[in-house]
């Protein structure tokens, strides 16, 4: 498609650039200009039509409208055009400590499929990792840290677009707050990531919900009645295979009601890197490696030792008890044995 | 000095967002006032002054708030200009969603939050529209997908403009917005033939005049009927 010219915008019918430039019917909505019924029209024609008062209550002027339409044009054509930054890699180049003492690694690597869990205690500058990593920080944040994506300086984009963000966050706090079904809501989401084949990846995207939570809900449950298991599980499918975001990041996780391992092999094998900022062992160790903070500082990145992978099984296996005590609880049975 | 307007609608987090992204400011060395606009009543100079942030207030009173800014904003850059600040602000609440005394040339920053619902954004006249930067704060309460359709509803009513999260409590985002607010050439000396982006709506009825009583025979001046249609 070809870009648009901002007088061409101004003379040609509004039915044509809708023709033209499908997605704009958005644009002329939400900026409260009824496209339907002024098809026949050019914007120069239909902005003499309309009578002062209008312009000045909508607080419209053509010069602006047609300037935004240009822009928003211009910004959704390089969008679709644009098959996606594949993300590669993410590599942490050191910066340095609170205290300005240089940060002890050459540089840290990161690639897709890979989970990485970041430990340290509360002040020492975990969160601030997680935004250098979002804002793709090129020595200019108090860090003095530098990202690569793919092993070359990132783009602008990353920072000021708005369809095409770095980072996705798992909220710690996994609420809903639209009043939407679950159908609804996902089709809202799809729709603001111009998905064409919008079915086929809700359903995709409620099942694989209805794998993590193990108690399934189905399309037209209100988002906001869903318990905190799915609520969460929802999320967490939808950042999966939604979202555009090549990274994500996770800032302590609740684990009530989802399968978290499950949760974390979803987020892979949509070709995602996954951080997590955690105390919990499962969740640390459950990455390939930890990076541990001190300090404002990347103190070491340690891999996991043999020890610590069948600790982890070990773990595991204690964890899967707990959540079977406490389903039998919870449905109000006796206990017997730990099995 | 840099002038920077902040506008958003009531409690959407402008006074947070502006005090966690001074704490940034203040770190690169830069003197930064703040002068806070509002309506009737404001608790914001405590906030700013507690924060050891040298703040004026003007309260607009009976008088339109936004008309108001626009008839004192150049006496408060003559006081941030005597006080030799690097970066003046000024916080106003967006009372009516129609209004914005956005200026021509001056960085002007649209707040809003993620909570007050995806038709908001097209609800919103030239405040948002016209902002150069639009910071979507509380985040934190609502889910990555919510915080992708809020933020492309927005685009989609301001594709110019840079949308930046920011979470006003704990100021994430802060240390990135604060890199946008200060610019060493974009300073200025006075407003003097500077315009405003948006003309203000044409409103002097006599009921701007001080009129109370209500009836067809004291309505005078600009007067507009509601349409509520036939029996
Ligand atoms: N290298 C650094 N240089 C300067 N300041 C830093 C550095 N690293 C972190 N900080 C600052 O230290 C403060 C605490 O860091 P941060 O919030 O990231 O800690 P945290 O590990 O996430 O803590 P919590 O466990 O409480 O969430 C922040 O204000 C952050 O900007
Ligand atoms: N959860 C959450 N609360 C916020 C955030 N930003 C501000 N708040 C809270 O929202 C309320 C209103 O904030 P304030 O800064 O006074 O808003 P203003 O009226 O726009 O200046 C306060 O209670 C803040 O603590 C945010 O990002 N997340
Ligand atoms: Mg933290
Ligand atoms: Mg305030």
């Amino acid at each position: 498609m070809a870009l648009p010219v901002k007088h061409e915008l101004s003379v040609i019918k509004i039915g044509q650039i809708l023709t033209r430039y499908p997605f704009a019917a958005t644009f002329f909505e939400n900026n409260g200009i009824p496209a339907d019924s002024n098809k026949e029209k050019s914007l120069d024609e239909y902005f003499s039509t309309i009578d002062e008062t209008y312009k000045e209550d909508m607080a419209i002027s053509q010069e602006h409208f047609t300037g935004q339409l240009e822009e928003y044009i211009t910004q959704m054509l390089s969008f679709l055009g644009d098959t996606g930054t594949k993300v590669d890699s993410l590599t942490i180049l050191p910066g340095h400590g609170k205290t300005g003492e240089p940060e002890n690694f050459s540089h840290l690597t990161i690639k897709k499929n890979e989970i990485i869990s970041i430990v340290g205690p509360t002040g020492s500058g975990k969160s601030r990792l997680l935004a250098d990593i979002e804002w793709a920080a090129q020595n200019d944040t108090p860090t003095g840290r530098s990202i690569l994506i793919n092993n070359e300086q990132p783009d602008q984009k990353w920072r000021y677009s708005s369809s095409e963000k770095l980072v996705a966050q798992l909220s710690q706090n996994m609420n809903f707050v639209m009043d939407l079904s679950v159908h609804e809501f996902l089709e809202l989401h799809a729709e603001s990531r111009m998905i064409s084949d919008r079915k086929n990846i809700i359903m995709k995207i409620i099942d694989q919900a209805n794998h993590l939570s193990g108690e399934t809900f189905d399309t037209e449950t209100p988002i906001t009645a869903l318990s905190g298991g799915q609520s969460r599980a929802l999320m967490i499918a939808d950042t999966a295979i939604l979202s555009s975001s090549p990274i994500i990041l996770i800032d302590e996780i609740e684990n009530a009601g989802i399968d978290r391992k499950k949760a974390l092999e979803l987020l892979i094998s949509e070709g995602k890197i996954v951080l997590i900022a955690t105390h919990d062992p499962i969740l640390a160790l459950m990455g390939n490696r930890r990076i541990v903070i001190k300090n404002g500082g990347i103190e070491k990145i340690i891999e996991n030792t043999d020890d610590e992978r069948s600790i982890l099984t070990e773990i595991e296996i204690m964890d899967k008890k707990i959540q079977s005590l406490r389903r039998k609880l919870r449905n109000g049975e006796h206990l017997t044995t730990i099995d | 000095m840099n002038l920077v307007t902040v506008s958003g609608p009531p409690s959407v987090g402008k006074t947070s967002v502006i005090l966690k992204t001074i704490i940034s400011l203040k770190s690169r060395g830069l003197k930064v006032g703040v002068v806070k606009f509002d309506c009737l009543y404001t608790d914001d100079d405590v906030l700013y002054e507690k924060a050891g942030i040298e703040v004026r207030k003007g309260l607009s009173g009976g008088l339109c708030p936004d008309h108001y800014f626009v008839s004192n904003i150049e006496e408060v850059v003559d006081w941030g200009l005597g006080k030799d600040f690097d970066l003046l602000i000024s916080e106003s609440a967006g009372l009516c969603n129609r209004c914005s005394p956005y200026i021509n040339g001056i960085n002007a920053i649209c707040v809003i939050d993620n909570l007050s619902g995806i038709g908001t954004p097209k609800k919103i006249g030239p405040m948002l529209k016209s902002a150069d930067i639009v910071v979507i704060t509380k985040g934190d309460i609502v889910s990555q997908a919510e915080r992708e359709v809020f933020a492309s509803r927005v685009h989609s009513v301001n594709p110019k403009a840079v949308i930046l999260h920011v979470n006003g409590l704990t100021g994430q985002g802060s240390f990135e917005l604060s890199t946008l607010l200060y610019k060493e050439n974009d300073h200025i000396t006075s407003l003097k033939g500077k315009t405003l982006r948006f003309s203000m709506p044409a409103a002097l009825c006599s009921y701007c005049l001080g009129e109370t009583r209500i009836g067809e025979s004291y309505q005078m001046g600009n007067v507009r009927k509601i349409d509520l249609g036939k029996n």
